[in-house]
């Protein structure tokens, strides 16, 4: 089947390998009869029946990349807590809110069961004896699904005590949010699960695998990265990494929005399926709306700086897209047509960013509003050519040096490589300049001929001619 | 006044004792008692202060971080429309101006008959769906303007109620983990000590 899943929304199956949207043709996926019917829990079982040692080097040896946005492998990541200091915990983000994201909503109203085996396997591989799943506060539907799901499981002994009849317990504890972008960040949702104000903690010396929630070693994963685990248990490291290349194994969800003729959410072959494929293949968004030309589009996410039609032909491969001006981020894909008014999108995002800011760190705080503020200025037609160097000013306070930037063929401009030099706690800073620094380097004449030019007239010129 | 219900303080008891540290209930009772109340009360937070065991100061700390958690009553149906790349790519803006001027109110605002609010809302993780909007936290997907006035006269005329609750209520099921399969919040093994499945065996 290729079509979109009406309880699916925006989903497109293809014929593509699946790991994990291979549920979402059936309407009641979501439900455990459904879950049994199609190798439910066999992943868990195959787990159990191996030391938990051996199932972590088995996704250690799968090089699962997390899919929250940093991208560090999950095996990797789990081995980074420190010996001997226990309980340690496994939380999962589940509070997707980066602008152009939409994955991980689906996998838990969709395939909650899959989700809680992932949570499931990665307690045993790494051992953490409690998970807190955190979903976001305004996911009612997640929230009502994954908490059915987990009724469901504990009824049949698939979590909680002595799972399955083995030496092996662990609660899953549904959390939920109460709106905040920030609380996305690791040290942040942890933060948040302690019943704080969700603010980032500082790294060093608070990384969760080390210091965590309560002050234990925790692990922080990303609902997709999580949902890979059943599949991966099942059918081993070596089919999973027969998928995709060699350092970007598996696929990946990624959703696609904007100008695009089929806008919609694809599981795709991770490090070959490159940005033409997406945007112009026929399996995928088909091209532009309207047959109109491609102006930009950000590759990963809101955070990310902007690629041109010149970066069209690169893969879903961080190696190659880092270099070349951005980052991959959270699988989120935003396309731009050339109706597009190019300052006015970069206020959509620096908005955003500027809104959900903590307030923690100076530079993000003061300077993602004063950036807003002048955008909004120059959007609306008050600008001066002065509020252009202002925005430069503000950002590099935010990010000093030469921020990231795609190459372009029509400015003559090489890339600047990712990623970028930071004066604040998190990402969320720098993310309100990305969109006003792209914006600005590849489509500077947007600016200008938007601003008021305010030559400084001297009152007589030296010497009255 | 508006105090947990005896029903809610039950649930809250449930929630709370699954977490080691009795704070973390925090947010989850704020919801309890949005859900109850419509928003959260002042009264409702001492209440929730007394129950976890920290001053009314740090529940309301907590409290007005998230954007969720309203302190004034809000309409019965708050409409959150998204403003956010891929939704005013699609056209969100017209959506949102169309709503204030239908209902008579700017963003942020409520109707003078406590029916609707509406607010500027930020990516609702529905990008592909644009332009999207929320109400109660339920979704409806490449909206009109047509199709928001619709929507609107639909709540106004309760068709919908079965669909979206009241604001305040989120999921409409909650997890329950029954006595006998519960691992407890605090782990069986002695602090420091390795759960037992790390044994180098398998478990099953
Ligand atoms: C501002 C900010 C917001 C973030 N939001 C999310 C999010 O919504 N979901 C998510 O999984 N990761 C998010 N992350 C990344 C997390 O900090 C963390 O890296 C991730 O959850 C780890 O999981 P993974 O290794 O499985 O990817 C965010 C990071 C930052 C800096
Ligand atoms: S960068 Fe912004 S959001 Fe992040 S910790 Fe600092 S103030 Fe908070
Ligand atoms: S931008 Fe509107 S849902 Fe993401």
């Amino acid at each position: 089947m290729t079509g979109t899943y009406a309880h699916a929304a925006g989903f497109y199956a293809g014929d593509r390998p699946k790991i994990v949207t291979s549920r979402f043709e059936y309407a009641d996926s979501h439900t455990l009869e459904r879950y049994l019917a199609t190798d439910g829990y066999k992943g868990l079982r195959a787990a159990l029946s191996r030391s938990a040692a051996d199932v972590h080097e088995e996704v250690k040896n799968a090089t699962v990349l997390g899919r929250g946005g940093a991208g560090f492998p999950a095996g990797t990541k789990w081995g980074l807590m420190p010996q001997g200091n226990f309980p340690r915990y496994l939380v999962v983000n589940g509070d997707e809110s980066e602008p152009g994201t939409y994955k991980d909503r689906l996998l838990m109203e969709r395939d909650p069961h899959q989700l809680i085996e992932g949570c499931l396997i990665a307690c045993y591989a790494a051992g953490l004896t409690r998970c807190f799943l955190y979903i976001r506060g305004e996911m009612a539907t997640a929230q009502e699904r994954v908490a059915a799901a987990l009724n469901e499981a504990y009824a049949a002994g698939y979590v909680g005590r002595n799972i399955l009849g083995s030496n092996f317990s662990v609660d899953i504890v549904l959390h939920w949010g109460a709106g905040a972008y920030v609380v996305g960040e690791e040290t942040a949702l942890i933060e948040s699960l302690e019943g704080n104000r969700g603010m980032p903690r500082l790294k060093p010396p608070y990384f969760p695998a080390a210091i965590g929630l309560y002050g234990q070693p925790t692990i922080v994963n990303n609902v997709e990265t999580l949902a890979n685990l059943p599949w991966l248990a099942r059918n081993g490291a070596e089919a999973y990494t027969a998928i995709g290349t060699k350092t970007s194994p598996g696929t990946r969800m990624v959703a696609v929005s904007g100008h695009v003729k089929r806008p919609g959410v694809y599981e795709i072959v991770n490090g070959t399926t490159t940005f033409r494929d997406l945007l112009y293949g026929d399996e995928f968004c088909q091209g532009i709306r309207n047959g109109n030309k491609l102006k930009a589009f950000v590759p990963g996410g809101g955070s990310a700086p902007w690629f041109l039609p010149d970066q069209l032909d690169l893969p879903f491969e961080a190696s190659q897209v880092g270099p070349a001006g951005s980052m991959l981020g959270s699988g989120a894909i935003m396309v731009m047509d050339e109706t597009t008014d190019i300052p006015h999108a970069a206020l959509t995002l620096t908005r955003f960013y500027a809104h959900e800011s903590c307030g923690k760190c100076t530079p993000c705080r003061e300077g993602g509003t004063w950036l807003e503020r002048i955008l909004t200025r120059i959007v609306e037609g008050n600008g001066t050519d002065a509020d252009l160097e202002q925005l430069i000013e503000v950002g590099t306070s935010i990010c000093p040096g030469d921020f990231p930037h795609a190459s372009s063929e029509r400015l003559g401009l090489t890339a600047v490589p990712f990623p970028y030099k930071m004066t604040t706690i998190c990402f969320v800073g720098p993310s309100a300049y990305a969109p006003v620094n792209s914006a600005l380097t590849l489509f500077p004449e947007e600016f200008e001929s938007r601003v008021t030019k305010r030559n400084r007239i001297p009152v007589t010129a030296v010497g009255g001619e | 006044m508006s105090r947990l219900t005896d029903t809610n303080v039950a649930i809250a008891h449930e929630i709370i004792a699954r977490y080691p540290r009795p704070k973390s209930a925090l947010i989850p009772l704020l919801h309890l008692s949005q859900e109850q109340n419509g928003y959260v009360t002042d009264d409702a937070m001492k209440h929730i202060a007394e129950l976890v065991g920290v001053t009314p100061a740090e529940v309301l700390g907590t409290a007005s971080f998230y954007e969720m958690f309203k302190f004034e009553p809000v309409g019965k149906y708050v409409i959150n429309i998204c403003g956010t790349m891929s939704c005013a790519l699609m056209g969100s803006e017209e959506l949102l101006h169309h709503a204030e001027h239908r209902l008579g109110v700017k963003a942020g605002g409520t109707t003078a008959d406590g029916m609707f609010t509406i607010e500027h809302a930020e990516c609702q993780a529905a990008c592909t769906e644009a332009p999207c909007l929320q109400v109660n936290y339920r979704y409806r997907f490449r909206m009109t303007t047509q199709q928001l006035d619709v929507l609107i006269d639909d709540l106004a005329a309760g068709k919908l109620a079965e669909e979206i609750p009241p604001h305040g209520t989120l999921a409409r099921v909650r997890q329950h983990i029954p006595a006998d399969r519960s691992v407890g919040a605090v782990p069986p093994e002695a602090p420091g000590q390795e759960p037992v499945w790390m044994n180098g065996k398998a478990a099953l």
